[in-house]
Protein backbone atom coordinates (compact mmCIF):
# COMPACT_ATOMS: atom_id res chain seq x y z
CA UNK A 1 0.00 0.00 0.00
CA UNK A 2 1.38 3.37 -0.98
CA UNK A 3 1.13 6.50 1.13
CA UNK A 4 -1.58 8.15 -1.01
CA UNK A 5 -3.74 5.05 -0.72
CA UNK A 6 -3.25 5.00 3.02
CA UNK A 7 -4.14 8.68 3.19
CA UNK A 8 -7.37 8.08 1.29
CA UNK A 9 -8.39 5.26 3.61
CA UNK A 10 -7.66 7.37 6.67
CA UNK A 11 -9.61 10.26 5.15
CA UNK A 12 -12.62 8.04 4.46
CA UNK A 13 -12.71 6.69 7.99
CA UNK A 14 -12.22 10.10 9.60
CA UNK A 15 -14.87 11.72 7.40
CA UNK A 16 -17.42 8.99 8.11
CA UNK A 17 -16.70 8.96 11.82
CA UNK A 18 -16.86 12.75 12.06
CA UNK A 19 -20.11 12.93 10.12
CA UNK A 20 -21.67 10.31 12.35
CA UNK A 21 -20.59 12.02 15.57
CA UNK A 22 -21.84 15.44 14.49
CA UNK A 23 -25.13 14.05 13.22
CA UNK A 24 -25.65 12.07 16.41
CA UNK A 25 -25.23 15.20 18.49
CA UNK A 26 -27.77 16.90 16.25
CA UNK A 27 -30.10 13.89 16.37
CA UNK A 28 -30.37 13.92 20.14
CA UNK A 29 -31.29 17.59 20.02
CA UNK A 30 -33.61 17.03 17.07
CA UNK A 31 -35.50 14.28 18.84
CA UNK A 32 -36.04 16.47 21.87
CA UNK A 33 -37.26 19.26 19.62
CA UNK A 34 -39.58 17.06 17.56
CA UNK A 35 -41.08 15.31 20.57
CA UNK A 36 -41.46 18.68 22.31
CA UNK A 37 -43.29 20.05 19.31
CA UNK A 38 -45.66 17.10 19.36
CA UNK A 39 -46.39 17.80 23.02
CA UNK A 40 -46.97 21.55 22.58
CA UNK A 41 -43.65 22.36 24.21
CA UNK A 42 -40.53 24.12 22.97
CA UNK A 43 -37.80 21.69 23.96
CA UNK A 44 -34.30 22.88 24.77
CA UNK A 45 -33.96 26.61 24.11
CA UNK A 46 -31.19 27.94 26.34
CA UNK A 47 -27.87 26.43 25.18
CA UNK A 48 -26.97 28.05 21.88
CA UNK A 49 -29.48 29.15 19.24
CA UNK A 50 -32.67 27.08 19.67
CA UNK A 51 -30.81 25.00 22.22
CA UNK A 52 -28.70 23.27 19.59
CA UNK A 53 -25.74 22.99 21.96
CA UNK A 54 -27.83 21.23 24.60
CA UNK A 55 -26.38 17.83 23.70
CA UNK A 56 -22.85 19.17 23.98
CA UNK A 57 -23.68 20.59 27.40
CA UNK A 58 -25.23 17.30 28.52
CA UNK A 59 -22.24 15.38 27.22
CA UNK A 60 -19.82 17.65 29.07
CA UNK A 61 -21.84 17.21 32.24
CA UNK A 62 -21.77 13.42 31.94
CA UNK A 63 -18.08 13.56 31.17
CA UNK A 64 -17.33 15.28 34.46
CA UNK A 65 -19.62 13.10 36.54
CA UNK A 66 -18.38 10.25 38.63
CA UNK A 67 -18.74 6.78 37.12
CA UNK A 68 -20.16 4.98 40.11
CA UNK A 69 -19.36 1.28 40.36
CA UNK A 70 -21.82 -0.58 42.58
CA UNK A 71 -20.39 -3.16 44.98
CA UNK A 72 -22.05 -6.23 43.49
CA UNK A 73 -21.02 -5.78 39.86
CA UNK A 74 -19.03 -8.24 37.81
CA UNK A 75 -16.34 -5.67 37.20
CA UNK A 76 -14.76 -6.85 33.96
CA UNK A 77 -18.01 -7.25 32.06
CA UNK A 78 -19.49 -4.17 33.70
CA UNK A 79 -16.70 -2.03 32.26
CA UNK A 80 -16.72 -3.85 28.92
CA UNK A 81 -20.44 -3.56 28.19
CA UNK A 82 -20.57 0.16 27.24
CA UNK A 83 -17.77 -0.39 24.75
CA UNK A 84 -19.63 -3.34 23.29
CA UNK A 85 -22.53 -0.97 22.73
CA UNK A 86 -20.58 1.88 21.16
CA UNK A 87 -18.06 0.12 18.95
CA UNK A 88 -20.54 -1.99 16.89
CA UNK A 89 -22.80 1.04 16.57
CA UNK A 90 -20.01 3.00 14.91
CA UNK A 91 -18.84 0.05 12.83
CA UNK A 92 -22.30 -0.38 11.34
CA UNK A 93 -22.27 3.09 9.87
CA UNK A 94 -18.80 2.50 8.41
CA UNK A 95 -20.46 0.26 5.82
CA UNK A 96 -22.90 2.87 4.57
CA UNK A 97 -22.02 4.85 1.43
CA UNK A 98 -23.11 8.41 2.11
CA UNK A 99 -22.01 10.27 -0.99
CA UNK A 100 -20.80 9.99 -4.56
CA UNK A 101 -17.12 9.02 -4.90
CA UNK A 102 -14.89 11.89 -5.96
CA UNK A 103 -11.30 12.17 -7.14
CA UNK A 104 -8.33 13.72 -5.35
CA UNK A 105 -5.61 13.73 -7.97
CA UNK A 106 -5.53 10.15 -9.19
CA UNK A 107 -7.01 8.65 -6.02
CA UNK A 108 -10.70 7.88 -5.91
CA UNK A 109 -12.26 8.71 -2.54
CA UNK A 110 -15.43 6.76 -1.87
CA UNK A 111 -17.52 8.44 0.80
CA UNK A 112 -17.91 5.30 2.85
CA UNK A 113 -15.92 3.99 5.79
CA UNK A 114 -15.10 0.70 4.13
CA UNK A 115 -16.66 -1.10 1.18
CA UNK A 116 -16.67 -4.73 2.31
CA UNK A 117 -17.94 -7.28 -0.17
CA UNK A 118 -19.82 -8.86 2.76
CA UNK A 119 -21.18 -5.50 3.93
CA UNK A 120 -24.68 -6.62 4.82
CA UNK A 121 -23.47 -9.68 6.71
CA UNK A 122 -21.12 -7.45 8.64
CA UNK A 123 -24.03 -5.17 9.53
CA UNK A 124 -26.10 -8.09 10.75
CA UNK A 125 -23.17 -9.37 12.79
CA UNK A 126 -22.53 -6.00 14.38
CA UNK A 127 -26.17 -5.36 15.20
CA UNK A 128 -26.20 -8.74 16.95
CA UNK A 129 -23.14 -7.68 18.91
CA UNK A 130 -25.10 -4.73 20.27
CA UNK A 131 -27.38 -7.21 22.02
CA UNK A 132 -24.39 -8.54 23.97
CA UNK A 133 -23.93 -5.05 25.37
CA UNK A 134 -27.48 -5.07 26.73
CA UNK A 135 -27.24 -8.60 28.08
CA UNK A 136 -23.83 -8.20 29.68
CA UNK A 137 -24.68 -4.78 31.11
CA UNK A 138 -27.84 -6.16 32.66
CA UNK A 139 -26.27 -9.29 34.01
CA UNK A 140 -23.02 -7.78 35.30
CA UNK A 141 -24.83 -5.00 37.15
CA UNK A 142 -25.86 -7.51 39.81
CA UNK A 143 -29.22 -5.83 40.26
CA UNK A 144 -32.72 -6.99 39.47
CA UNK A 145 -34.03 -4.26 37.18
CA UNK A 146 -31.08 -4.36 34.78
CA UNK A 147 -31.34 -8.14 34.74
CA UNK A 148 -35.02 -8.00 33.76
CA UNK A 149 -34.18 -5.48 31.04
CA UNK A 150 -31.41 -7.73 29.77
CA UNK A 151 -33.66 -10.80 29.65
CA UNK A 152 -36.24 -8.88 27.68
CA UNK A 153 -33.52 -7.50 25.41
CA UNK A 154 -32.29 -10.97 24.54
CA UNK A 155 -35.73 -12.30 23.68
CA UNK A 156 -36.61 -9.18 21.71
CA UNK A 157 -33.40 -9.17 19.73
CA UNK A 158 -33.70 -12.85 18.79
CA UNK A 159 -37.33 -12.39 17.71
CA UNK A 160 -36.77 -9.36 15.57
CA UNK A 161 -33.37 -10.11 14.13
CA UNK A 162 -34.91 -13.06 12.27
CA UNK A 163 -37.44 -10.80 10.57
CA UNK A 164 -34.72 -8.22 9.91
CA UNK A 165 -32.50 -10.78 8.24
CA UNK A 166 -35.32 -12.28 6.17
CA UNK A 167 -36.33 -8.86 4.89
CA UNK A 168 -32.72 -8.19 3.96
CA UNK A 169 -32.50 -11.49 2.10
CA UNK A 170 -35.49 -10.54 -0.04
CA UNK A 171 -33.82 -7.26 -0.99
CA UNK A 172 -30.48 -8.87 -1.71
CA UNK A 173 -32.14 -11.46 -3.94
CA UNK A 174 -34.02 -8.79 -5.80
CA UNK A 175 -30.91 -6.67 -6.09
CA UNK A 176 -29.08 -9.65 -7.60
CA UNK A 177 -31.47 -9.55 -10.56
CA UNK A 178 -30.77 -5.88 -11.15
CA UNK A 179 -27.12 -6.27 -12.04
CA UNK A 180 -24.36 -8.72 -12.63
CA UNK A 181 -24.92 -11.41 -10.01
CA UNK A 182 -25.73 -11.14 -6.32
CA UNK A 183 -23.88 -8.79 -4.02
CA UNK A 184 -23.77 -7.91 -0.34
CA UNK A 185 -21.73 -4.75 -0.84
CA UNK A 186 -23.76 -1.68 -0.02
CA UNK A 187 -21.96 0.48 -2.56
CA UNK A 188 -22.89 -2.01 -5.25
CA UNK A 189 -26.52 -2.18 -4.08
CA UNK A 190 -26.71 1.61 -4.26
CA UNK A 191 -25.25 1.66 -7.73
CA UNK A 192 -27.92 -0.78 -8.90
CA UNK A 193 -30.63 1.63 -7.79
CA UNK A 194 -29.44 4.46 -10.03
CA UNK A 195 -31.75 5.71 -12.73
CA UNK A 196 -35.49 5.20 -13.04
CA UNK A 197 -37.77 2.22 -13.61
CA UNK A 198 -38.43 3.55 -17.09
CA UNK A 199 -34.92 2.46 -18.06
CA UNK A 200 -35.69 -1.14 -17.14
CA UNK A 201 -39.34 -1.68 -18.00
CA UNK A 202 -40.17 -0.37 -21.46
CA UNK A 203 -43.94 -0.56 -20.95
CA UNK A 204 -45.50 2.44 -19.27
CA UNK A 205 -42.26 4.30 -19.90
CA UNK A 206 -43.84 7.79 -19.84
CA UNK A 207 -44.91 7.23 -16.23
CA UNK A 208 -42.13 5.00 -14.99
CA UNK A 209 -39.39 7.31 -16.18
CA UNK A 210 -40.28 9.56 -13.27
CA UNK A 211 -40.19 6.73 -10.73
CA UNK A 212 -36.67 6.24 -9.34
CA UNK A 213 -35.32 2.72 -9.52
CA UNK A 214 -35.45 2.16 -5.78
CA UNK A 215 -35.91 -1.22 -4.21
CA UNK A 216 -38.80 0.05 -2.11
CA UNK A 217 -41.23 -0.12 -5.04
CA UNK A 218 -40.97 -3.84 -5.78
CA UNK A 219 -40.05 -4.68 -2.16
CA UNK A 220 -42.52 -2.56 -0.20
CA UNK A 221 -43.51 -5.41 2.14
CA UNK A 222 -39.88 -6.14 2.90
CA UNK A 223 -39.40 -2.44 3.65
CA UNK A 224 -42.25 -2.35 6.15
CA UNK A 225 -41.00 -5.48 7.91
CA UNK A 226 -37.46 -4.17 7.87
CA UNK A 227 -38.52 -0.83 9.34
CA UNK A 228 -40.51 -2.39 12.18
CA UNK A 229 -37.61 -4.72 12.89
CA UNK A 230 -35.04 -1.93 13.08
CA UNK A 231 -37.23 -0.03 15.55
CA UNK A 232 -37.19 -3.13 17.75
CA UNK A 233 -33.51 -3.69 17.06
CA UNK A 234 -32.58 -0.21 18.27
CA UNK A 235 -34.84 -0.62 21.33
CA UNK A 236 -36.91 2.44 20.52
CA UNK A 237 -40.51 3.14 21.50
CA UNK A 238 -42.91 1.39 21.11
CA UNK A 239 -40.50 -1.54 21.49
CA UNK A 240 -38.35 -0.07 24.26
CA UNK A 241 -39.06 -2.80 26.80
CA UNK A 242 -35.35 -3.05 27.44
CA UNK A 243 -35.34 0.40 29.01
CA UNK A 244 -38.98 0.78 30.08
CA UNK A 245 -38.49 3.68 32.49
CA UNK A 246 -41.88 3.23 34.10
CA UNK A 247 -41.29 -0.37 35.12
CA UNK A 248 -37.56 -1.00 35.17
CA UNK A 249 -36.11 2.35 36.30
CA UNK A 250 -33.60 2.57 33.43
CA UNK A 251 -33.57 -1.04 32.33
CA UNK A 252 -30.16 -2.42 31.50
CA UNK A 253 -28.32 0.84 32.19
CA UNK A 254 -29.85 1.51 35.61
CA UNK A 255 -26.57 0.98 37.43
CA UNK A 256 -24.49 3.00 35.00
CA UNK A 257 -23.57 6.64 35.46
CA UNK A 258 -21.24 9.25 34.08
CA UNK A 259 -19.31 8.45 30.93
CA UNK A 260 -20.41 4.81 30.91
CA UNK A 261 -24.04 5.84 30.73
CA UNK A 262 -23.15 8.42 28.09
CA UNK A 263 -21.73 5.64 25.94
CA UNK A 264 -24.98 3.66 26.06
CA UNK A 265 -26.87 6.82 25.25
CA UNK A 266 -24.55 7.63 22.36
CA UNK A 267 -24.81 4.08 21.04
CA UNK A 268 -28.59 4.26 21.00
CA UNK A 269 -28.66 7.37 18.85
CA UNK A 270 -25.82 6.20 16.62
CA UNK A 271 -27.80 3.00 16.08
CA UNK A 272 -30.94 4.89 15.17
CA UNK A 273 -29.12 6.92 12.58
CA UNK A 274 -27.12 4.09 11.09
CA UNK A 275 -30.11 1.74 10.92
CA UNK A 276 -32.13 4.43 9.16
CA UNK A 277 -29.18 5.02 6.87
CA UNK A 278 -29.13 1.32 6.01
CA UNK A 279 -32.85 1.34 5.34
CA UNK A 280 -32.39 4.34 3.07
CA UNK A 281 -29.49 2.60 1.33
CA UNK A 282 -31.25 -0.72 0.79
CA UNK A 283 -34.70 0.57 -0.11
CA UNK A 284 -34.56 4.27 -0.98
CA UNK A 285 -31.61 4.30 -3.34
CA UNK A 286 -28.95 5.59 -0.95
CA UNK A 287 -27.34 8.74 -2.29
CA UNK A 288 -28.90 8.41 -5.74
CA UNK A 289 -30.80 11.35 -7.10
CA UNK A 290 -30.67 13.96 -9.83
CA UNK A 291 -27.35 15.79 -9.60
CA UNK A 292 -27.63 18.05 -12.70
CA UNK A 293 -23.98 17.56 -13.55
CA UNK A 294 -24.21 19.69 -16.68
CA UNK A 295 -26.15 22.59 -15.25
CA UNK A 296 -24.58 23.06 -11.82
CA UNK A 297 -20.97 23.68 -10.80
CA UNK A 298 -19.07 20.51 -9.96
CA UNK A 299 -18.83 21.31 -6.27
CA UNK A 300 -22.60 21.51 -5.82
CA UNK A 301 -23.42 18.43 -7.83
CA UNK A 302 -20.77 16.61 -5.81
CA UNK A 303 -22.47 17.63 -2.54
CA UNK A 304 -26.01 16.88 -3.75
CA UNK A 305 -25.82 13.06 -3.39
CA UNK A 306 -24.89 13.47 0.27
CA UNK A 307 -27.81 15.84 0.68
CA UNK A 308 -30.18 13.30 -0.89
CA UNK A 309 -28.81 10.61 1.39
CA UNK A 310 -29.36 12.79 4.46
CA UNK A 311 -32.88 13.75 3.39
CA UNK A 312 -33.88 10.12 2.93
CA UNK A 313 -32.29 9.07 6.20
CA UNK A 314 -33.79 11.91 8.17
CA UNK A 315 -37.21 11.13 6.78
CA UNK A 316 -36.93 7.71 8.40
CA UNK A 317 -35.36 9.14 11.56
CA UNK A 318 -38.30 11.50 11.82
CA UNK A 319 -40.70 8.57 11.65
CA UNK A 320 -38.74 7.04 14.55
CA UNK A 321 -39.30 10.19 16.59
CA UNK A 322 -42.90 10.44 15.48
CA UNK A 323 -43.67 6.89 16.57
CA UNK A 324 -41.94 7.49 19.88
CA UNK A 325 -44.03 10.55 20.58
CA UNK A 326 -47.25 8.77 19.66
CA UNK A 327 -47.36 5.12 20.58
CA UNK A 328 -47.50 3.54 24.02
CA UNK A 329 -45.10 0.73 24.81
CA UNK A 330 -46.14 -2.77 23.77
CA UNK A 331 -46.74 -5.38 26.41
CA UNK A 332 -44.19 -8.19 26.43
CA UNK A 333 -46.57 -10.78 25.02
CA UNK A 334 -47.74 -8.35 22.34
CA UNK A 335 -44.12 -7.82 21.36
CA UNK A 336 -43.57 -11.55 21.03
CA UNK A 337 -46.84 -12.04 19.16
CA UNK A 338 -45.98 -9.33 16.68
CA UNK A 339 -42.49 -10.73 16.18
CA UNK A 340 -43.17 -14.43 15.88
CA UNK A 341 -46.76 -14.57 14.61
CA UNK A 342 -46.80 -11.61 12.27
CA UNK A 343 -43.40 -10.39 11.15
CA UNK A 344 -41.49 -13.65 10.72
CA UNK A 345 -44.28 -15.52 8.85
CA UNK A 346 -44.88 -12.35 6.84
CA UNK A 347 -41.21 -12.03 5.97
CA UNK A 348 -41.01 -15.72 5.06
CA UNK A 349 -44.09 -15.53 2.86
CA UNK A 350 -42.76 -12.43 1.14
CA UNK A 351 -39.38 -14.11 0.65
CA UNK A 352 -40.99 -17.15 -0.99
CA UNK A 353 -43.20 -14.96 -3.15
CA UNK A 354 -40.40 -12.73 -4.34
CA UNK A 355 -38.16 -15.76 -4.90
CA UNK A 356 -40.82 -17.34 -7.11
CA UNK A 357 -41.26 -14.18 -9.15
CA UNK A 358 -37.52 -13.78 -9.58
CA UNK A 359 -37.08 -17.43 -10.53
CA UNK A 360 -39.89 -17.34 -13.09
CA UNK A 361 -38.50 -14.19 -14.64
CA UNK A 362 -35.02 -15.64 -14.79
CA UNK A 363 -35.65 -19.24 -15.82
CA UNK A 364 -39.08 -18.99 -17.38
CA UNK A 365 -42.26 -20.71 -16.32
CA UNK A 366 -41.90 -24.38 -15.25
CA UNK A 367 -44.04 -25.53 -18.19
CA UNK A 368 -42.21 -23.59 -20.84
CA UNK B 1 -56.32 -3.40 9.45
CA UNK B 2 -57.76 -1.91 12.60
CA UNK B 3 -54.33 -1.62 14.18
CA UNK B 4 -52.86 0.41 11.36
CA UNK B 5 -55.76 2.85 11.26
CA UNK B 6 -55.59 3.29 15.03
CA UNK B 7 -51.88 4.01 14.84
CA UNK B 8 -52.45 6.47 12.04
CA UNK B 9 -55.16 8.19 14.07
CA UNK B 10 -52.70 8.73 16.89
CA UNK B 11 -49.94 9.87 14.59
CA UNK B 12 -52.23 12.44 13.01
CA UNK B 13 -52.79 14.00 16.43
CA UNK B 14 -49.10 14.30 17.22
CA UNK B 15 -48.28 15.40 13.68
CA UNK B 16 -50.79 18.22 13.56
CA UNK B 17 -49.83 19.32 17.06
CA UNK B 18 -46.24 19.59 15.95
CA UNK B 19 -47.18 21.68 12.92
CA UNK B 20 -49.19 23.98 15.15
CA UNK B 21 -46.48 24.23 17.79
CA UNK B 22 -43.32 24.83 15.81
CA UNK B 23 -43.01 28.56 15.24
CA UNK B 24 -43.09 28.36 11.45
CA UNK B 25 -45.94 27.93 9.05
CA UNK B 26 -49.49 29.22 9.09
CA UNK B 27 -50.46 27.81 12.51
CA UNK B 28 -47.05 28.61 14.04
CA UNK B 29 -47.06 28.71 17.80
CA UNK B 30 -50.81 28.55 18.24
CA UNK B 31 -50.61 25.49 20.52
CA UNK B 32 -47.40 26.40 22.31
CA UNK B 33 -47.74 26.34 26.07
CA UNK B 34 -44.14 27.03 27.09
CA UNK B 35 -43.11 30.45 28.38
CA UNK B 36 -39.42 31.32 28.22
CA UNK B 37 -39.61 32.19 31.88
CA UNK B 38 -36.92 34.62 32.91
CA UNK B 39 -36.96 36.29 29.49
CA UNK B 40 -40.72 36.58 29.22
CA UNK B 41 -43.14 36.34 32.09
CA UNK B 42 -46.79 35.54 32.15
CA UNK B 43 -49.55 37.94 33.13
CA UNK B 44 -50.33 36.98 36.70
CA UNK B 45 -53.88 36.71 37.97
CA UNK B 46 -55.08 39.82 39.73
CA UNK B 47 -55.40 38.07 43.08
CA UNK B 48 -51.97 36.48 42.90
CA UNK B 49 -50.48 35.96 46.35
CA UNK B 50 -46.88 37.09 46.29
CA UNK B 51 -44.49 38.71 48.72
CA UNK B 52 -45.97 40.77 51.54
CA UNK B 53 -45.55 44.49 51.96
CA UNK B 54 -46.27 46.75 54.93
CA UNK B 55 -48.16 49.83 53.77
CA UNK B 56 -48.08 53.46 54.81
CA UNK B 57 -50.65 56.21 54.86
CA UNK B 58 -50.28 59.02 52.33
CA UNK B 59 -48.69 61.24 54.98
CA UNK B 60 -45.97 58.67 55.54
CA UNK B 61 -47.34 57.17 58.74
CA UNK B 62 -47.18 53.40 59.05
CA UNK B 63 -50.47 51.57 58.96
CA UNK B 64 -49.35 48.75 61.22
CA UNK B 65 -50.51 49.17 64.80
CA UNK B 66 -48.74 46.12 66.18
CA UNK B 67 -51.96 44.32 67.15
CA UNK B 68 -50.60 40.83 66.24
CA UNK B 69 -53.88 39.78 64.64
CA UNK B 70 -51.93 38.71 61.54
CA UNK B 71 -49.68 36.53 63.68
CA UNK B 72 -52.74 35.05 65.34
CA UNK B 73 -54.43 34.34 62.03
CA UNK B 74 -51.36 32.80 60.45
CA UNK B 75 -51.90 29.04 60.06
CA UNK B 76 -48.20 28.45 59.52
CA UNK B 77 -47.06 30.50 62.50
CA UNK B 78 -44.59 32.33 60.35
CA UNK B 79 -45.31 35.91 61.48
CA UNK B 80 -43.68 37.40 64.52
CA UNK B 81 -44.94 40.85 65.63
CA UNK B 82 -44.18 42.91 68.68
CA UNK B 83 -45.91 46.24 69.23
CA UNK B 84 -44.55 49.31 70.97
CA UNK B 85 -46.11 52.54 72.21
CA UNK B 86 -45.75 55.49 69.92
CA UNK B 87 -43.64 58.43 70.96
CA UNK B 88 -46.33 61.12 71.34
CA UNK B 89 -44.06 63.78 69.89
CA UNK B 90 -42.98 61.76 66.83
CA UNK B 91 -45.57 59.01 66.25
CA UNK B 92 -44.77 56.20 63.80
CA UNK B 93 -48.39 55.26 63.25
CA UNK B 94 -51.63 57.17 63.80
CA UNK B 95 -52.75 54.91 66.63
CA UNK B 96 -51.50 54.26 70.09
CA UNK B 97 -48.94 51.62 69.15
CA UNK B 98 -46.91 50.58 66.11
CA UNK B 99 -45.29 47.39 64.89
CA UNK B 100 -41.84 47.54 66.41
CA UNK B 101 -40.73 44.06 65.35
CA UNK B 102 -42.28 42.54 62.24
CA UNK B 103 -40.81 39.37 60.82
CA UNK B 104 -42.16 36.86 58.30
CA UNK B 105 -40.40 33.57 57.72
CA UNK B 106 -40.90 33.04 54.00
CA UNK B 107 -39.78 29.41 54.25
CA UNK B 108 -42.84 28.72 56.36
CA UNK B 109 -45.30 31.09 54.76
CA UNK B 110 -47.93 29.32 52.67
CA UNK B 111 -49.15 32.55 51.02
CA UNK B 112 -52.75 32.06 52.10
CA UNK B 113 -53.28 35.80 52.73
CA UNK B 114 -55.10 35.17 56.00
CA UNK B 115 -52.87 37.87 57.52
CA UNK B 116 -54.20 40.28 54.91
CA UNK B 117 -57.73 39.29 55.80
CA UNK B 118 -57.05 39.67 59.50
CA UNK B 119 -55.40 43.08 59.37
CA UNK B 120 -57.78 45.76 60.68
CA UNK B 121 -55.87 48.65 59.10
CA UNK B 122 -54.88 47.06 55.79
CA UNK B 123 -51.30 47.48 56.84
CA UNK B 124 -50.15 44.19 55.34
CA UNK B 125 -51.00 43.33 51.75
CA UNK B 126 -49.45 41.10 49.17
CA UNK B 127 -47.66 42.00 45.95
CA UNK B 128 -47.09 40.08 42.74
CA UNK B 129 -43.43 39.32 43.39
CA UNK B 130 -42.67 35.65 43.88
CA UNK B 131 -38.96 35.28 43.04
CA UNK B 132 -37.68 34.98 46.59
CA UNK B 133 -35.14 32.18 46.46
CA UNK B 134 -32.14 32.64 48.68
CA UNK B 135 -28.96 30.75 49.34
CA UNK B 136 -29.20 31.33 53.05
CA UNK B 137 -31.92 30.43 55.51
CA UNK B 138 -31.51 33.67 57.41
CA UNK B 139 -32.20 35.67 54.26
CA UNK B 140 -35.58 34.01 54.05
CA UNK B 141 -36.74 35.73 57.26
CA UNK B 142 -38.01 39.09 56.13
CA UNK B 143 -37.71 41.83 58.72
CA UNK B 144 -39.57 45.05 59.11
CA UNK B 145 -36.92 46.96 57.14
CA UNK B 146 -37.43 44.74 54.10
CA UNK B 147 -41.20 44.57 54.26
CA UNK B 148 -42.02 48.21 54.94
CA UNK B 149 -42.59 50.40 51.91
CA UNK B 150 -40.61 53.59 51.42
CA UNK B 151 -42.14 56.96 52.17
CA UNK B 152 -42.62 57.65 48.46
CA UNK B 153 -44.70 54.50 48.07
CA UNK B 154 -42.06 52.38 46.38
CA UNK B 155 -41.26 48.99 47.88
CA UNK B 156 -37.70 47.93 48.68
CA UNK B 157 -36.45 44.88 46.77
CA UNK B 158 -34.38 42.32 48.60
CA UNK B 159 -31.89 41.94 45.76
CA UNK B 160 -32.00 45.15 43.71
CA UNK B 161 -28.76 44.21 41.93
CA UNK B 162 -30.22 40.99 40.56
CA UNK B 163 -30.57 41.40 36.77
CA UNK B 164 -33.80 39.43 36.92
CA UNK B 165 -35.30 41.57 39.69
CA UNK B 166 -38.58 43.02 38.52
CA UNK B 167 -39.21 46.02 40.72
CA UNK B 168 -42.61 46.71 39.19
CA UNK B 169 -44.03 43.50 40.60
CA UNK B 170 -43.69 44.91 44.08
CA UNK B 171 -45.96 47.78 43.17
CA UNK B 172 -48.85 45.54 42.22
CA UNK B 173 -51.05 44.56 45.09
CA UNK B 174 -53.15 41.45 45.08
CA UNK B 175 -56.22 43.57 44.45
CA UNK B 176 -59.73 42.63 45.39
CA UNK B 177 -58.77 39.99 47.87
CA UNK B 178 -61.32 41.41 50.25
CA UNK B 179 -63.86 42.31 47.65
CA UNK B 180 -66.14 39.54 48.82
CA UNK B 181 -64.97 39.31 52.39
CA UNK B 182 -64.57 41.77 55.20
CA UNK B 183 -67.51 41.68 57.49
CA UNK B 184 -69.52 39.09 55.67
CA UNK B 185 -72.22 41.63 54.96
CA UNK B 186 -73.99 41.32 51.66
CA UNK B 187 -73.51 45.04 51.24
CA UNK B 188 -69.76 44.52 50.84
CA UNK B 189 -70.05 42.07 48.00
CA UNK B 190 -68.18 43.39 44.98
CA UNK B 191 -67.04 46.49 46.79
CA UNK B 192 -63.43 47.36 46.21
CA UNK B 193 -62.69 48.67 49.63
CA UNK B 194 -59.07 49.49 48.93
CA UNK B 195 -56.84 50.43 46.07
CA UNK B 196 -55.20 47.87 43.90
CA UNK B 197 -51.64 49.07 44.32
CA UNK B 198 -49.66 49.67 47.43
CA UNK B 199 -48.31 53.10 47.99
CA UNK B 200 -49.69 56.11 49.79
CA UNK B 201 -53.41 55.78 49.76
CA UNK B 202 -55.01 58.71 48.03
CA UNK B 203 -58.62 57.66 48.15
CA UNK B 204 -61.27 58.95 50.49
CA UNK B 205 -61.32 57.34 53.91
CA UNK B 206 -63.79 54.54 54.31
CA UNK B 207 -67.09 55.44 55.86
CA UNK B 208 -67.65 54.18 59.34
CA UNK B 209 -69.05 50.74 59.90
CA UNK B 210 -72.47 52.04 60.95
CA UNK B 211 -72.90 53.96 57.72
CA UNK B 212 -71.78 50.97 55.65
CA UNK B 213 -74.14 48.62 57.48
CA UNK B 214 -77.05 50.99 56.96
CA UNK B 215 -76.46 51.08 53.24
CA UNK B 216 -78.32 48.87 50.86
CA UNK B 217 -76.30 47.22 48.05
CA UNK B 218 -77.87 49.54 45.48
CA UNK B 219 -76.33 52.60 47.09
CA UNK B 220 -72.77 51.41 46.72
CA UNK B 221 -72.23 52.75 43.24
CA UNK B 222 -72.78 56.30 44.40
Amino acid sequence: MTWPEFGVIALRVVLTFGLLLVLTIINVWLERKVVAGMQSRMGPMRAGPWGILQTVADGLKLFFKESITPRKVELGLYVLAPFLAVVPAFLIFMMVPWGRPFMIGEQEVALQGADLNIGLLFILAMSSMAVYAVVLAGWSSGSKYPLLGAVRGTAQAISYEAALGLAMVAVVMFSATQGDGGTLSLAEIVDRQAGTWGDIIPVLEPILQFVPRWNIFPQIVAFIIFFIAIIAETNRAPFDLVEAEQELVGGFHTEYSGMRFAMFFLAEYVNIFSMCAIAATLFLGGWNGPTFDDALPGFISGILPTVYFLIKTYLLVFIFFWLRATLPRLRYDQLMTLGWKRLIPGALAWLVLSTLVIAFRQFGMPWS
Amino acid sequence: MGLVSEIWKGMKVTGTTMLKTIAIGPFGGSELVTTQYPKETRQKPQRFHGRHVLNRYPDGMEKCIGCQLCAGACPANCIHVRGMDNDPAHPTSPGERFGFVYEINMLRCIFCALCVEACPTEAITMTHLFEMSTTNREDAIYTRDELLMNRDGSVPHMFPDDPLADLDELLVADGWVRATASSGMAAYEGVEAWQATPGPADWAPEPSQEILDARSPGDLDG
